[in-house]
């Protein structure tokens, strides 16, 4: 477990609403769910989630804890909006949904083999090197993240894509050397150590339980 | 009609809807003078459009003939239809309302026979059956409209049907050169009571109202079952006219909601409950009715009936409000998509119809209220100080169903009488 997540445990005890009210974004909406059920039947790939939003917030609720902060389930979110413009009490339920993501993540419980999860740390990854994407890297790094058969096998069969990108400089072969980049890649990283700073400090406040 | 006599001792009633009707003749009863403006050319209001009343499966009519009756019998109340109140200037005991009054273009001659309505050729939407039939352009609201006289569209003034109608009729009633007319009133105190409307279901996108044929509204749903409505009392579906026998209610359509109706309209669940046994009443065991819900609100009394609704095998409960419907284009069925509360199970259900339980709005446009009242943000009108002389009487205060609606337009009428009891010097 991460220190953060001890010292959330620590410190919310058995609150999990209260904790998901302070710490994910917009979290304070979650007890304005009446359980429609409007957001679990508007959403696309409702179907494949494990829990829907309507029971991702019933068991906040609960004090699911565990259950809620390893699900798959909010890692599905496509952010299509569907939910949000028909929830009749206007949660913002695709914000919560990327909040409990990212709060779990932060905590060091996002199930690590989903794919989106996986996307996401790739893209990151990729992205604080020059504080520009690499499409190039990013591209065979996801083509390879499961496995280099695999990688060699959906290389081939995009193939044809990529030398379309190519073609209609959409993509730049130069980017396998160095790659576009920030104008102050120097600055940019002092930026993202400050943030991990201001993160890291806040988790030593939780830490304290104040 | 513009020979009415009004003073400020006079109590004005807007609206005569089972709640002004109350109201006018709770206050002509005690010996004041009232007048009755109706903007429709019938009195009533909605529940004329009603098949059976809650909780007790009566008949409206038969309330509405009793009132007729004591209307016929009392000579201090006056009431004028097809007129509207566009203004009131004034103060409490000293009030001027503007009302503008539309032609009928039928007089008192009338003995409503129908032979206008069998000469005119035009053909025009029933508003009384929400646009599902169509009447002519002479035509009797409904049968047992009040007053019994019929009404020449507008839009056949100046056709080759005007005259028609006025060949046809042998007693003289057809006025074609009635103009509208706009006329002052005097009044000590309003009794403001306009009633309702049903939200429009269009606006409910994921519902389909619009688009597709076999979702239909509750209040649409009322108007079949009449034996004189649009479908002559069967209860079949829009698009083939085959019997609707597996039928589900979905509640809330348009009301607890942020993006329509704020408010929960009250009486909606049970309307619903009601209406679960118009479908047993019509098809017995072969009818199938399920009700989607977020929650039942049956309120006190009425929790009897609820049970008994619940106890019918035949009605089945599901605790979710639905997502979206779509058609099977095949069976022309719509098909309701959601997930339950209990169990968060997904369901793709198909019916025959779908009856939308539609909230109930403030027929008068929030926006822009003739007179200088004070409303909440839904457009109810709220009890205060500043209304002066002016009380809302029934379903222009809240979403009431017909008990409350009464109870409250004769508290209203009370509050009237006091005024016009100041202003008489009678009461301090
Ligand atoms: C589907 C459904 C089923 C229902 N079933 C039941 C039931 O079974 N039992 C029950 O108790 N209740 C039932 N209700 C509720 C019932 O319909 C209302 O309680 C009732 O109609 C309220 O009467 P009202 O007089 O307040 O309003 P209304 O009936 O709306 O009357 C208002 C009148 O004012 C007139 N008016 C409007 N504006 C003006 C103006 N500017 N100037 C002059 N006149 C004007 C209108 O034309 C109308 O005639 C049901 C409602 C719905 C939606
Ligand atoms: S649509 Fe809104 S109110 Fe309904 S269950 Fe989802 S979040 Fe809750
Ligand atoms: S009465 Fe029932 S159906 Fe109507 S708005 Fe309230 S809860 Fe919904």
């Amino acid at each position: 477990m991460s220190d953060m997540n001890v010292a959330m445990v620590e410190r919310y005890r058995n609150n999990f609403l209260k904790e998901v009210e302070h710490n994910v974004e917009e979290g304070d909406w979650v007890k304005m769910c009446m359980q429609c059920g409007v957001c679990s039947g508007s959403c696309p790939l409702g179907p494949y989630w494990d829990h829907p939003p309507q029971e991702l917030f019933m068991m906040i609720r609960a004090g699911k804890r565990e259950e809620v902060l390893t699900s798959t389930s909010m890692w599905m979110c496509t952010s299509c909006y569907n939910c949000i413009v028909r929830c009749p009490r206007e949660l913002p339920i695709t914000h919560i949904m990327h909040g409990l993501a990212h709060y779990a993540k932060r905590l060091g419980l996002a199930p690590k083999e989903q794919p989106t999860f996986k996307f996401s740390q790739h893209f990151w990854n990729n992205l604080v090197k020059k504080g520009r994407v690499n499409e190039l890297k990013l591209g065979l790094s996801l083509y390879f993240m499961n496995g280099l058969v695999e990688g060699i096998k959906t290389s081939l069969n995009m193939a044809g894509i990529g030398l379309g990108m190519l073609k209609t400089k959409r993509m730049s072969p130069m980017e396998m050397i160095g790659g576009h980049s920030v104008k102050d890649t120097k600055g940019f990283h002092a930026m993202l150590k400050k943030a991990e700073e201001i993160e890291a400090a806040r988790v030593e406040k939780y830490g304290k339980g104040s | 009609m513009t020979d009415i006599v009004a003073t400020n001792q006079t109590i004005l009633v807007v609206g005569g809807g089972i709640s002004g009707i109350t109201a006018a003749l709770e206050a002509a009863e005690t010996g004041k003078d009232v007048v009755l403006v109706e903007k429709r050319p019938f009195i009533g209001g909605r529940i004329t459009q009603l098949y059976k009343y809650f909780p007790k499966l009566c008949f409206p009519t038969c309330g509405l003939e009793i009132n007729q009756r004591r209307m016929k019998a009392n000579a201090n109340l006056s009431i004028v239809t097809m007129a509207e109140v566009t203004d009131i200037a004034g103060s409490t005991g000293d009030y001027t309302a503007i009302i503008k009054i539309s032609p009928r273009y039928v007089n008192e001659n009338c003995t409503g026979c129908g032979a206008c309505a069998d000469a005119v050729e035009a053909e025009f939407d029933n508003e009384f059956n929400y646009d599902m039939d169509k009447r002519k352009g002479a035509y009797l609201p409904y049968n047992m409209a009040h007053p019994q006289r019929y009404v020449l569209d507008p839009r056949v003034i100046g056709t080759a049907d005007a005259d028609k109608a006025k060949e046809a009729c042998k007693y003289g009633a057809i006025d074609l050169d009635m103009q509208e007319e706009t006329i002052e009133l005097k009044a000590g105190a309003v009794v403001w009571a306009t009633g309702w409307r049903p939200y429009d279901a269009g606006k409910i996108q994921p519902y389909g109202y619009d688009r597709i044929d076999n979702v239909i509204t509750s209040v649409e749903l009322e108007r079949m079952m009449d034996p004189f409505g649009p479908t002559g009392g069967k209860l079949v579906r829009p698009s083939d006219g085959k019997e609707a026998k597996n039928v589900a209610f979905i509640q809330c359509a348009g009301s607890r909601d942020r993006n329509h109706l704020r408010h929960c309209s009250r009486i909606c669940c049970m309307a619903s409950l009601k209406q679960s046994t118009y479908i047993r009443e019509k098809y017995s065991d072969d009818g199938q009715v399920t009700i989607y819900y977020i929650d039942i609100r049956a309120i006190d009394r009425f929790e009897d009936f609820y049970k008994k609704v619940q106890d019918d095998p035949k009605v089945k409960f599901v605790k979710s409000k639905v997502a979206k419907i779509e058609e099977d284009k095949a069976s022309g069925n719509p098909v309701c998509h959601g997930v339950d509360t209990e169990g968060y199970n997904r369901y793709a259900e198909a019916h025959d119809l779908v009856v939308l339980a539609v909230g109930m709005e403030p027929s008068v446009d929030k926006d822009n209220f003739p007179v200088d009242i004070v409303i909440n943000q839904d457009g109810f009108i709220e009890p205060d100080d500043a209304n002066g002389g002016i009380f809302a009487a029934g379903s222009a205060s809240d979403a009431l169903d017909v008990n409350r609606a009464v109870q409250h337009a004769t508290a209203s009428a009370l509050r009237a009488i006091q005024i016009v009891n100041r202003v008489a010097g009678t009461e301090g």
